[in-house]
């Protein structure tokens, strides 16, 4: 199986590793480590976590028309953009439903990109259809380059990642504002520093050189070390329930082409003050009397609810109203917990739901998102 | 990798231990393994009856649920309520204190058809070819 599937450049190091691997989206990617999934979250709320994410989509896109062209395509204000700012953003079809979602960035000139222009990471599930919908509304005098086999991204998280990402620039990591980048030597390795993350946590995604990325994790790991700081790799299912926790949706549970930002509580991640791809259609397909909103289900009966598990009415059993899109025990908060998809006019906190979990009907109530706060919105 | 040598199992990693009259069930230490984190185990009544080979409840991993059989045919006499509040007990102590089920085996001599520890570890040996 592994022979078809892409490795990132820390493949051997993971498998020296004691990591386990699964498939995901056509990469041989580490699973889990020794220590285990619950024990990797906990690791990344309490201290620090590194993941490999180097199978991620990496665009760069340049030319005069680039911010246009994005701020069309994309539905956050693109244009707004500082120069190393960043911003999550979808990106949809003209019917509203959601190609990808995506972080870009607006770069100035570094060592790691060459001249100025955006970065847009995409979901490695989604490089090859976005790069084709991008190139099908390319406008002349626009260049959209695939850097990902050039490029490898690290991301570095925890309430401890900063300490530990500055001991190796200086310091320099603490003084970038949430949601902007800087390039940095780290140890004498350039990379492209981003002040964003998937976790809930601070932390950083470091993108650099391919040829440097074992050098650059290896020292992070080192750093750590030596400074005691405990630090670990992260694999998928820690990943997995980091991002879930505080409410971040993941393409193809949470986010399909059949589902609307606007359906999956994404309204904060929408510029409606400016035209973008799918914009009217999503707002129109929010009124219509079949709309889905989802929500997020704590169980109370013990049971972990999964993807495509059924959700029923929790009065008449017999009506199938919803569906699980995601679902788990979410550590941090320790319960199990479900993302479904239910009807938007019945989607309020505390409407009482069933879900059916190996063939029997377990109760289940909306809750409140997201079940966990970010550190950094706290702070 | 641990192999208790005083239990039987079954090609689907359970294993099965004589106590007294009545038989003791859990998962190996090679199936809490592959699983990765153990984070809910659903078990059957007391008193609920099944043949060999049928699914007796359900052991839930971080990623994966996967249904856990009987090794032997037998009426459930007890189940360890230890794993409601702690499911991670089948991955600290798989042949001890994360046992799952104690049944009265309706077919005693169900029990020579199970692998013994040799057996088995051969089997999980060829399994990781």
């Amino acid at each position: 199986m592994s022979g078809i599937l892409n490795k990132t450049l820390l493949h051997p190091w993971h498998s020296a590793h004691g990591a386990r691997f699964t498939e995901f989206a056509g990469w041989d990617m580490p699973i889990r480590y020794e220590r285990g999934p619950v024990a990797e979250h906990r690791l990344v709320r309490a201290s620090c976590g590194l993941f490999d994410i180097s199978h991620m989509g990496r665009f760069v896109v340049r030319g005069e028309p680039s911010t246009a062209f994005l701020d069309e395509l994309l539905s956050s204000p693109i244009a707004g953009l500082r120069s190393g700012q960043s911003s999550y953003a979808l990106m949809c079809r003209d019917d509203g439903g959601v190609l990808d979602d995506v972080f870009v960035y607006r770069i100035s000139a570094t060592h790691t990109f060459g001249e100025e222009g955006w970065l847009v990471v995409v979901n490695a599930s989604n490089r090859e259809k976005d790069l084709s919908w991008m190139r099908a509304h390319e406008k002349s005098g626009l260049t959209i380059v695939d850097a990902s086999a050039d490029i490898a991204m690290i991301a570095v998280q925890g309430p401890r990642a900063i300490e530990l990402v500055d001991l190796l620039c200086g310091g320099q990591a603490g003084s970038v504002e949430r949601f902007f980048s800087r390039e940095c030597a780290f140890d004498g390795i350039p990379a492209l520093m981003g002040r964003t993350g998937y976790t809930g946590e601070d932390g950083v995604e470091l993108y650099v050189a391919a040829g440097s990325a074992v050098n650059l994790w290896e020292k992070i790991l080192e750093s750590a070390e030596r400074a005691g700081i405990e630090a670990g790799p992260i694999g998928l299912a820690a990943r997995d329930s980091l991002r879930f926790e505080p409410g971040f949706p993941l393409y193809g549970h949470e986010l399909s082409e059949e589902r609307t930002p606007l359906e999956a509580g994404l309204k904060w991640a929408c510029d409606f003050s400016k035209p973008f791809a799918g914009s009217d259609a999503m707002v129109v397909r929010a009124r219509s009397e079949d709309a889905v909103r989802l929500v997020t289900l704590r169980m109370v009966d013990k049971a972990v609810p999964r993807e495509g598990f059924p959700v029923f009415d929790a009065v008449d059993c017999h009506e199938r109203v919803g569906i699980v899109v995601s679902g788990m025990y979410a550590p941090t908060v320790d319960g199990y917990y479900a993302n479904a998809y239910v009807p938007a006019h019945n989607a309020v906190r505390d409407t009482p739901y069933s879900v059916e979990v190996h063939g029997r009907l377990k109760s289940a109530i909306v809750v409140k998102r997201p079940i966990y706060r970010p550190s950094y919105r706290s702070a | 990798m641990n192999f208790d040598e005083t239990v039987r199992y079954m090609k689907s990693h359970e294993w099965v231990r004589k106590d007294g009259n009545l038989m003791i069930t859990g998962i190996s230490d090679y199936a809490q393994d592959s699983l990765g984190d153990v984070v809910f185990v659903e078990l059957p009544e007391v008193g609920a009856t099944f043949k060999k080979g049928d699914a007796f409840g359900v052991v839930e991993s971080v990623k994966a649920a996967s249904d856990v059989f009987m090794p032997q045919s037998g009426e459930i006499v007890e189940v360890n309520t230890q794993l409601d509040d702690n499911p991670a007990l089948v991955n600290e102590s798989p042949f001890g204190e994360g046992w799952l089920i104690k049944f009265r085996p309706t077919v005693p001599e169900e029990w020579s058809e199970l692998m013994d520890m040799p057996a088995y570890r051969k089997y999980t040996d060829e399994l990781e070819e």
